[in-house]
């Protein structure tokens, strides 16, 4: 049976509603089960000794001292752990030229940032523990550190890792056109300097793990606050000696995750290193101090942009020199690479045009690594292009709504691909750019924005569009080499009163996965929401799959959801047309009772078909299929990412006597195609934003020229808080994917992909006529004033 | 992180508290709404104290009224400051200052003489106390001392209270008819300390301006405030500027700091010549 | 150490209506004590150094940062968190606009936020959207942008408005 979403009026219509999350009424309880929530027997904790220094020697370390606190147990060295598990190299074979030397789980012989792990405490509280760590004695030999991204491939700079001869970790261009001959005809040629701060995820649950080894059954235990449990499984198995099969990883409640928690993280394969040695639960929780020096980082990008446009405002070609450095290696295993190769990907993106040059240039330095963070990359992108748009824009003379619907890619115009080679299936920018105009009255806030200005009162509105990558095939990460997956699948099955459970292998993380899975099987089965219990989170118990990741949960894990619950849909309905002596296609499952297809009469409840099937099924005919448990995988194919697009505004007010920036107002329109539950959707849209906003007003990390993080507490490391955050309009415009039957695209990072350049060209449009312009974030209100050029010194 | 703490006791009255901390060794810390000290400890940026809680001490809380002076106990909480109708009439500096401070579960448990004792340099109540000429009263072994605010603050979160001693009041003198006490400051996000800060009280006797987040301690600010008692704003600015020394962070440099001080006394001028308060 | 100073408190007190005697390391924060020692694991240890409000807890009757409290210092306190006030009902309906209105992703925050929110809820009145966010400005939130919080809490205080209820 083909699914008719469109029609509202259709039977058991969940998908493309509104319905509560089945896991919220426990959470608003304290009912949350996250890692550190969960004690067992015997269990210790575990607390990493880290290096002071961005770059030394590890000539000697002395443990005595911290053994003999009270509760004190054993203390590892990188050289212990390494007996049980092997280094690993943050590479993959489609990021051609991308190098990494060997991470240990805990540094060997040589620390290469502030924060890497260097010996591990293992005691019977955390206090002791920590107290422990304090008196371990490293003998460091400090030795040059790298520090400065713009100089790293300089001769004069050391070499961070000399085995990889210099300190280039990836480099990458791609070319599209004749950019000098677009250049040197341009009507007007912008050329600005971006730079975007470096920040981290800081989610409310630190990185958290459990980890039981059972040495009488050879097998492995982790209870993770992770996105992707079986690649967790993969890499667990692999650099610790066992089969896939003997690790099981859990992932229960996880208390925000962005990204920062779909990595590989040294201290946490340390911590389940550490139980296999000592076969007893250990128990990792990063402490928030810590968090900041050893979740990756990301964004720290300065970024050399120019745009050529003809005299009516056609945009001719954009040219981009893009740097980022990414600590000390690359993280394992989605490597520190696809940041700045999707700054080449996504630039000039939402454009028509024809003449395209980006290069990524991508060094090692002795900080933190940096690696994907929610919109991996495309902040960094929309930025630079929004920005240079809004300035060419300004240099015609022209509206910022005018330039963007003389380039956008029309509507009518898909398939299409981009000069950077991404080929969209269907987007709907001045759809949704007309949309956004509607919805924040662009002609009455110009309006506005002039009578504040006869006040004395300075606004700005910033208009930025964006793409965004969705539901990634085999060809983000599988084609590299890596073992992330990039299918996914459920399992549906119905239980004798008639209820029904469905195991994912993509996972909650809050956004709502655990409701718009029971939306899709109850729709997809005939029963209501509330008859649905999902199981997600436990590579034992769910499919094989890839996780919650790149905007795939909804896309990947929901149609997989979907053909399964159609599935079993069909296998009930097969027992049902046995059991009433009538053809199948003539009965269907409406709120969880078998009706007739023509009328809707109820027939039989599906609790009395249970019945049947699981405690009468002698009274079956002999050889009926009753296999009321139906999987199915799902995998994109078609397309090697489902872009998505969108538009976002900001109406800001800017202090320029002080340079402080006030956000009024925010808008986004976007189209992550079939909208399967609107209010999750919009609240992945609003707390995105929100993210973005951090990075254009707040997030920063600081450090100093030796590798020293300056501001690693909450106290100076500033997000978004509530204070200051507007209240924001969003709407949609739906182009379901056509590869799916569901039609869905992810939604989860379109807040974040155009909310920093949105609130930029804001402030840019409230600047201009002072002649002033910032284009390096966050937009501190120091940097405001010296914008305006109000701050000499 | 978790705190390493030596010991703890909880004193029952003052005479019992000063014991407790003549008994430590100098390594006695007075524990009153603990809002910096446990956070500090938490971070392990002081361990091993012996803690002396004062909190249960009832000599140590309200605020009266005495003649032409207010007496706020050391433990009145950030959040009755806010509420507090004599504060509210006789130290409006204060009720103003506690919009600006943290946040509401910090206020309710944070207490006027903790804050003061702290000193810490961008914190407000250091800088109203010296604002207003208040008297910060202390007892120890030695008995009883009243030190001139402008004589308590030293340096960085250094005051002139003896180990052994302990803030218990801090008192003032009432607002003057007609006297204006404002306080304006910029930080990044609500309930930040303050990129910069000020104080200004103008009363009969001339203006008074104490400076928050620019400088080591808070501290009197004469050539500005000759500037403002002559009515020469622009003048007030210039000697501003020039007369404090503001710390480079990664929040802003001191030259931001410096412009932003002086935008901040011409909006606290604006505000001395506006409506009555 | 002096004999006056002690390293183990013994600390009597009722948490969410019930009494509890305890001996609790003289540095153990509230929290800590809530979470480790009665298992009351609603209030989350997140920053512990005072920013980020997840540890937020009622003690006598004041929301206050359970990080930035000893429990030694609980002698005598009256402690709600989370689940007593979701046992006692007084939370039932801002916890039904939350769940409403998905003021909540993760969850990690919420049992904070819902403490910091009722105190606001107390006072008399309707607050302002800016009122709210002021209020909450000290619970961090990574997941939800804030809004959808402000918009349950300002819908629950007009339904109590409506009936009648402070």
């Amino acid at each position: 049976m083909t699914m008719r979403f469109g029609n509202p009026d259709r039977p058991n219509s969940y998908i493309g509603k509104t319905v509560p999350r089945p896991n919220a009424g426990r959470l608003v309880q304290g009912r949350g089960r996250y890692v550190d929530d969960i004690v067992l027997p015997r269990m210790v904790h575990v607390v990493f000794v880290r290096s002071p220094y961005a770059h030394a020697k590890i000539k000697g370390i002395d443990a005595s001292e911290a053994l003999a606190v009270k509760g004190v147990l054993r203390v590892f060295t990188g050289a212990d752990i390494a007996t049980v598990c092997t280094p690993w190299v943050g590479v993959l074979a489609h990021l051609k030229g991308l190098k990494s030397p060997p991470e240990y789980a805990i540094a060997v012989d040589r620390a290469a940032w502030v924060g890497e792990p260097v010996a591990a405490v293992v005691a019977s509280t955390r206090l002791a523990a920590e107290e422990a760590a304090a008196l371990v004695d490293v003998d460091y030999d400090p030795l040059p550190e790298v520090t400065d991204m713009m100089t790293a491939l300089d001769d004069a700079t050391p070499v961070l890792h000399p085995d990889m001869g210099d300190n280039l970790a990836f480099e990458r261009t791609h070319v599209e056109g004749d950019i000098d001959a677009a250049f040197a005809s341009a009507h007007k040629v912008i050329e600005a300097h971006f730079k975007t701060g470096r920040h981290t995820g800081v989610t409310l649950e630190p990185r958290s793990i459990l980890v039981d080894w059972n040495p009488g059954e050879g097998h492995m235990t982790a209870w993770h606050a992770t996105q992707a449990p079986h690649m967790v499984q993969v890499v667990l198995a692999e650099h610790l000696g066992m089969p896939e099969s003997r690790v099981r990883v859990i992932c229960g409640d996880v208390g925000g995750s962005y990204g920062i928690k779909v990595h590989i993280y040294p201290d946490e394969v340390a911590t389940a290193a550490i139980a296999k040695i000592m076969a007893r639960p250990v128990k990792f929780i990063a402490d928030r101090l810590e968090s900041f020096t050893t979740d990756i980082h990301a964004r720290d990008h300065e970024i050399w942009g120019r745009i050529a446009v003809a005299e009516d405002g056609e945009i001719l070609a954009f040219d981009i020199d893009d740097w980022t450095a990414i600590g000390a290696y690359s993280v394992y295993p989605r490597t520190s690479a696809i940041e700045g190769n999707q700054v080449v990907n996504l630039c000039g993106g939402p454009y028509d045009f024809k003449n395209y040059r980006a290069k990524t240039t991508v060094v090692f330095q002795n900080k933190t690594p940096t690696s994907q963070y929610r919109a991996v990359g495309h902040p960094i992108a929309v930025t630079v292009t929004e920005g240079l748009v809004d300035m060419a824009a300004a240099a015609l003379d022209m509206d910022p709504v005018a330039i963007r619907h003389r380039n956008l890619f029309a509507d009518d115009a898909y398939p299409a691909t981009s000069p950077a080679k991404m080929r969209f299936e269907g987007l709907s920018h001045h759809a949704s750019l007309t949309k956004l105009v509607d919805l924040m009255d662009y002609d009455a806030l110009r309006a506005d924005q002039a009578a504040a200005k006869a006040r004395g009162v300075v606004r700005g509105i910033g208009i930025a569009s964006f793409i965004e990558l969705t539901n990634p095939s085999p060809m983000m990460y599988g084609i590299g080499g890596a073992r992330i997956s990039a299918q996914d699948g459920c399992t549906v099955r119905m239980d004798p009163d008639g209820s029904i459970v469905a195991a994912s292998s993509v996972t909650e993380q809050g956004q709502g996965t655990e409701a718009m899975l029971s939306q899709i099987v109850a729709e997809g089965v005939g029963v209501l929401p509330t008859q649905v219990r999902i199981v997600t989170g436990d590579t034992q118990s769910t499919p094989y799959g890839g996780g919650t990741w790149a905007s795939r949960g909804a896309g990947i894990g929901g149609e997989a959801a979907l053909q399964a619950a159609k599935a079993l849909r069909n296998a009930i309905l097969e027992v049902a047309g046995a059991m009433l002596q009538c053809p199948p296609d003539t009965l269907d499952i409406r709120d969880g009772a078998v009706v007739n297809m023509s009328d809707g009469a109820d027939r039989m409840p599906l609790s009395e078909l249970g019945r049947i099937v699981y405690f009468r099924g002698d009274t079956l005919p002999k050889g009926l299929p009753r296999e009321l448990v139906q999987t199915r995988h799902y995998t994109p194919a078609d397309y090697p990412f489902a872009f998505t697009n969108g538009v976002q505004a900001s109406y800001v007010e800017v202090d320029t006597d002080t340079g402080h920036v006030k956000l009024l107002k925010h808008w986004c329109v976007e189209d992550c195609g079939r909208v399967i539950n609107p209010q999750l959707v919009d609240e992945q849209i609003r707390g995105g934003i929100v993210q973005g906003l951090g990075a254009a007003l707040f997030e920063e990390l600081h450090y100093d020229a030796e590798g020293q993080l300056l501001n690693g507490s909450m106290a100076d490391y500033l997000v978004p808080m509530a204070g200051e955050m507007p209240d924001m309009i969003i709407a949609h415009v739906e182009t379901p994917t056509l590869e799916s039957e569901l039609g869905a695209k992810g939604a989860g990072e379109a807040g974040t992909a155009g909310a920093a350049a949105a609130v930029m060209n804001a402030i840019n449009d409230a600047l201009r006529p002072f002649g002033g312009e910032v284009t390096a974030m966050p937009f501190t209100p120091e940097r405001v004033l010296r914008g305006l050029g109000k701050l000499q010194d | 992180m978790k705190a390493s703490v030596g010991g703890y006791a909880r004193a029952t009255d003052l005479r019992h508290a000063l014991d407790l901390l003549a008994q430590s060794d100098g390594m006695g810390r007075v524990l009153a709404g603990g809002q910096s000290l446990i956070a500090a400890m938490n971070m392990r940026l002081s361990t091993g104290d012996l803690l002396v809680d004062i909190n249960q001490i009832a000599a140590l809380k309200g605020v009266t009224l005495d003649g032409d002076r207010l007496r706020i106990g050391a433990l009145t909480r950030h959040a009755e400051v806010a509420t507090d109708p004599l504060i509210a009439r006789h130290a409006p500096l204060l009720r103003r200052a506690t919009d600006l401070i943290a946040h509401a579960a910090i206020r309710n448990r944070g207490t006027i003489g903790g804050a003061i004792a702290h000193a810490d340099p961008a914190a407000e109540f250091p800088a109203c106390a010296l604002a207003l000429d208040a008297t910060i009263h202390v007892d120890g072994p030695d008995g009883p001392r009243d030190i001139p605010a402008a004589d308590f603050f030293e340096g960085l979160f250094e005051t002139t209270i003896q180990d052994g001693e302990i803030l218990t009041a801090i008192s003032l003198p009432i607002a003057e008819d007609g006297e204006w006490q404002v306080i304006h400051e910029l930080a990044r996000r609500s309930g930040d300390y303050a990129l910069a800060g000020l104080c200004v009280v103008r009363r009969k006797a001339g203006h008074r301006i104490v400076c928050i987040s620019v400088g080591s301690h808070p501290e009197l600010v004469p050539d500005a405030m000759a500037r403002m008692d002559a009515g020469d704003i622009d003048g007030a600015v210039v000697a501003l500027r020039a007369a404090i020394d503001p710390p480079s962070d990664t929040q802003a440099s001191a030259a931001y700091r410096r412009h932003l001080i002086g935008v901040l006394l011409q909006r606290a001028a604006a505000d001395l010549n506006g409506e009555p308060q | 150490m002096t004999a006056v100073f002690s390293d183990r408190i013994d600390i009597a007190l009722r948490v969410n209506g019930e009494e509890v005697e305890a001996r609790v390391p003289a540095g153990r924060h509230l929290v800590d004590f809530l979470r480790l020692d009665l298992g009351l694991t609603g209030a989350h240890a997140s920053c512990e150094h005072g920013v980020c409000g997840a540890c937020t807890v009622k003690v006598d009757g004041q929301a206050i940062r359970g990080c930035l409290m000893l429990a030694a210092q609980a002698d005598g306190a009256d402690v709600w968190t989370v689940e007593g006030l979701s046992d006692t009902g007084d939370l039932s309906d801002l916890q039904a606009a939350f769940v409403a209105r998905n003021a909540l992703q993760c969850g990690f925050c919420t049992p904070g936020m819902l403490v910091a929110a009722q105190e606001l809820l107390a006072q008399p009145g309707i607050p302002s959207r800016h009122a709210i966010r002021e209020h909450l400005s000290g619970n961090y939130c990574r997941c939800t942008g804030y809004e959808a919080i402000v918009d349950a809490i300002e819908s629950t205080a007009q339904a109590r408005a409506d009936r009648g209820v402070a």
